[in-house]
């Protein structure tokens, strides 16, 4: 990956790009959903595009031809009913579908315009980048404090660094600094459901990635949890790029700026504003499913 | 009956049969369960009560007993060289089957791909648990013994008994580190670790108390194996303490198991005393594990506290 902390730097590539895809393309557009202000509006770059990506299991296609170009410090949400592919759309992108024998992709998966499946892409390298925050909290039989640095260590960045700094961020970036910090030392599986789930998220944002996908994050906990992990995705498009995969549509409406509709098949079916998406959809077959007729 | 004439749809039925049967079928597999315990409280019964018999009859010094050498002279025989032994040839054994054991499953689980000869590997594992213990006795007396000439010595006996317990600790292994759960690799992984860092930090810390029960368990077995030792060859009299991996020996099954033949009466009254012995080291060894693996259960139910 190169350098990217300088969003110009990465402009003129990425334009080039969109340039490149005019069949369907999502041209960035205003966001301007009903969302709080914390989210800038304008343009902002595409960070994770796919191109006719079909993705196979043994004989079972998941993904059929998809398409998308995801924005950069959006929130970008997956819906459609189960078996639709969006998991395994999220986990083509970190390539955590290389851990499944039977999985096989075809087509173009670029992150900044690299395609992850090129053979020079180690697929550690790229989860290094790539962070993510699974369906039922799965924190490591560990300490909540080695939880946390759990990644810096792996990553060999542990060395040198003030790691009870990085903690203490990461876990106030998850929200969580409060409550936990007088018990660092304590396992993580201590915790409640909910504290779990931000524990994760502290996890994968204390390597300081790029992209953090969530695969149906708030579908193990409580309203009130969940609730607090949605204020918390909110927070996080500031610094980071969301793709969440969620089962709740009121939950995509609330919290993302864009939202991709997969159905049954692994198409895409349909990829605009939240707004839109909800509002106003251009396909029937998204209507009947958002307004409860299918799915 | 009494509710017969209000309610028709009862008429026809009669479950006596059935309800007979249902308490039949219940008092066997009561019998049958308490048929094991019967048979332990017997056991014990009767080894304790042959043990304070000795204890009297031959007037048995335990101090003596315990911290004497064997010797052909029944009143100054002892066990504390075959205790030593014993622990000598756990510690050898534990050392020389557990990384084997835990390697081997690491592979099996973690790297090996999903083919025929995986699958013959793991099979092959569960008849290699069955051998007869013997077999391993004979093994190693050919190849260690006299092939390689190192004599019947302990660590010979280690060997053998490591390569009787390596099929047992594999097999414990493998289902400790399948039972980590997967999503928790999931999580490894997703951080940008490698697989062995992986399965370093994160998979064996989890499997580990599975496995050290299993290998605990599987050294109880050890320690009470007399046919392998005796292949290997062990002395007729353990008169002196080992003094390493490469002393002579009689390990405490064995030793017991000499005392038994002996004309002398009062050997067999050691015999006695020495099995007491032998069971203190069984049971303080499942005590262990059962310790091991309760704190192992309480890990496990909090993983699933959301």
């Amino acid at each position: 990956m190169s350098s990217n902390t300088s969003n110009e730097q990465v402009t003129d590539e990425s334009v080039n790009e969109t340039d490149g895809t005019s069949d369907g393309a999502i041209i960035e557009t205003d966001i301007s959903v009903d969302r709080g202000s914390s989210h800038t509006t304008g343009h902002t770059e595409t960070i994770v595009r796919a191109e006719g990506l079909d993705v196979y299991y043994g004989d079972d296609q998941a993904l059929d031809n998809v398409t998308i170009e995801i924005p950069e410090h959006r929130v970008t949400a997956m819906i459609g009913p189960s078996g639709c592919g969006k998991s395994t759309f999220l986990r083509s992108i970190n390539r955590m579908n290389d851990r499944i024998p039977a999985a096989r992709v075809d087509g173009g998966l670029h992150f900044r315009g690299k395609n992850v499946y090129d053979d020079d892409v180690d697929p550690v390298a790229l989860r290094r980048t790539i962070g993510q925050v699974f369906q039922s909290p799965n924190p490591f039989p560990k300490s909540i404090y080695d939880n946390v640095a759990y990644g810096l260590r792996v990553q060999g960045k542990a060395d040198g660094m003030d790691l009870d700094a990085a903690v203490e961020r990461a876990l106030r970036g998850a929200a969580l600094w409060d409550e936990v910090k007088d018990q660092l030392n304590e396992s993580g599986l201590d915790l409640s459901g909910g504290q779990q789930q931000r524990l994760c998220i502290a996890r994968a944002i204390a390597t300081d990635p790029e992209v953090i996908l969530m695969d149906e994050p708030t579908s193990a906990l409580d309203p009130v949890a969940a609730s607090k992990i949605e204020d918390l995705i909110n927070e996080l498009v500031d610094e980071y790029t969301v793709i969440i995969v969620t089962h709740n549509m009121q939950q995509a409406a609330r919290i993302s700026d864009k939202t991709a509709v997969f159905l049954t098949g692994g198409e895409l079916v349909e990829f605009d504003d939240t707004a839109t998406i909800f509002e106003d959809p251009d396909d029937d077959r998204v209507e009947n499913y958002i307004t409860g007729k299918f799915g | 009956m009494s509710t017969k004439r209000e309610t028709d749809f009862l008429a026809d039925v009669d479950l006596g049969r059935e309800k007979l049967l249902n308490r039949l079928f219940y008092g066997t597999l009561v019998v049958a369960s308490l048929f094991g315990l019967a048979m332990l409280v017997l056991l014990l019964t009767d080894v304790l009560w042959e043990a304070s018999q000795a204890l009297t009859n031959f007037d048995i010094d335990i101090g003596n007993f315990l911290t004497a050498t064997s010797s052909s002279r029944a009143e100054q025989a002892g066990f504390g060289a075959s205790i030593i032994a014993s622990v000598w040839l756990m510690v050898l054994t534990a050392v020389l089957a557990f990384f084997i054991a835990v390697g081997c499953a690491i592979y099996l689980v973690e790297y090996a791909p999903e083919n025929r000869v995986t699958r013959l590997i793991e099979a092959n594992l569960a008849n290699l648990a069955g051998v007869p213990s013997i077999v391993y006795g004979l093994l190693v007396l050919a190849l260690i013994v006299n092939d390689a000439g190192l004599g019947s010595v302990i660590l010979a006996g280690a060997i053998a008994l490591a390569l009787l317990i390596v099929p047992i600790i594999i097999v414990a292994s493998i289902e400790s580190i399948r039972a980590v759960p997967s999503s928790v690799r999931d999580g490894s992984y997703a951080m940008g670790a490698t697989k062995w860092q992986t399965i370093r930090q994160v998979v064996l810390p989890q499997a580990m108390p599975g496995i050290l029960t299993g290998t605990i368990l599987a050294l109880a077995r050890a320690v009470g194996e007399t046919a392998p030792l005796i292949m290997v060859g062990t002395m007729l009299h353990a008169t002196r303490y080992p003094d390493g991996p490469f002393a002579s020996f009689s390990a405490m099954p064995t030793q017991i198991y000499n005392w038994t033949y002996q004309a002398d009466r009062m050997f067999n009254g050691l015999a006695a005393v020495g099995i007491v012995v032998l069971l203190l080291f069984l049971v303080a060894m499942y005590a262990l594990a059962g310790y091991l693996r309760k704190r192992y259960e309480t890990d496990g139910s909090s993983i699933s506290n959301v």
